[in-house]
């Protein structure tokens, strides 16, 4: 499959569309329909594409393993730390009105970096089990 | 969608089975958009005919591609999960009906979050204020089962691969 010259010019057509729909999901999704899960399956799609057309070990060399395992961890990470900035500035656990002056202003703030957390895991966790099937497979084979 | 599922019931070959669920997904999906849940007709598209369609076809390339033949007969486990669909159909009969307004779910928080909600949180995307500010902590344990779903993954095949190369 590596050598199919339709696929891989498709697939070098779309890909970058299919970066820019995420990404247009993950921002828009204030106004229209989608959010950060959405937004990870669809980046991790791209990359899943690629691997598919390409092969493994040419998407590992893009997307290397270590920094899809530290989104996963990352992603958590950075929910949790929306949290704590609101007990920090004086208000709950996960209280986004204190993140700015205005309470709505601060609202935006916390929904905006919470869906930037579960982007970042939703698409390593994605990434990482995919990686660890294709992975296996290989290894049966030698 | 019927159709697709007695397809699926009937059919040995496993690829085909793969790909019929992906085709099954996909028919949720618009099912869920004709309900106007356009979030989760998204999540569903993507994740159900797109990802683990792609992860199934990986699986798939480790096994034989048709099904063995069953050992036993299927008639028990057959009896078995259409009692619990008379029974689980039998408890929607006690549900209100599809979109009544005056239903408990549709009177308890909601007014508030349709009315207050934009004006709360400046997102007019209702289901994107209510996942990730009024339910935040939901979310928050949500992206840390995704979290721990992945670590499992990583925890169960390292630990094989590491077997095998000495």
């Amino acid at each position: 499959m590596r050598s199919d010259l339709i696929l891989r010019v498709v697939a070098k057509l779309l890909i970058p569309f299919i970066l820019l729909f995420a990404l247009y999901v993950q921002f828009h999704g204030d106004f229209g329909p989608g959010g950060g899960f959405q937004a990870g399956v669809i980046a991790a799609a791209a990359v899943i594409f690629y691997a598919l057309i390409f092969g493994l070990a040419d998407a590992r060399r893009i997307v290397p393993e270590p920094l899809v395992e530290s989104m996963m961890a990352l992603g958590v990470l950075t929910f949790g730390s929306v949290g704590l900035a609101g007990l920090l500035l004086g208000g709950n656990y996960l209280d986004y009105f204190v993140l700015a002056h205005d309470t709505v202003h601060g609202q935006e703030r916390g929904i905006f970096w919470v869906e930037v957390g579960v982007a970042i895991t939703v698409s390593g966790v994605m990434l990482k089990i995919f990686y660890m099937f294709a992975d296996r497979g290989k290894v049966d084979d030698e | 969608m019927a159709g697709a599922v007695l397809v699926l019931a009937r059919s040995r070959n496993l690829f085909a089975v793969v790909v019929l669920a992906g085709v099954y997904s996909f028919l949720m999906a618009t099912v869920l958009v004709a309900l106007d849940a356009v979030d989760v007709a998204m999540t569903e598209a993507s994740v159900g005919a797109g990802i683990s369609t792609v992860l199934f076809l990986g699986a798939l390339y480790l096994c034989k591609s048709e099904e063995a033949k069953p050992v036993h007969k299927p008639w028990l486990p057959l009896a078995l999960s259409i009692a619990v669909a008379v029974i689980l159909v039998y408890g929607t009969l006690g549900l209100p009906g599809f979109s009544n307004i005056e239903s408990p779910i549709h009177q308890h928080v909601v007014p508030r979050y349709l009315i207050e909600g934009v004006k709360e949180t400046g997102v007019p995307n209702i289901v994107t204020a209510v996942l990730a500010s009024y339910r935040g902590y939901d979310t928050l344990g949500e992206t840390t089962v995704v979290f721990t779903a992945g670590a499992g993954v990583v925890a169960l095949l390292r630990r094989r691969r590491r077997e095998r190369k000495p």
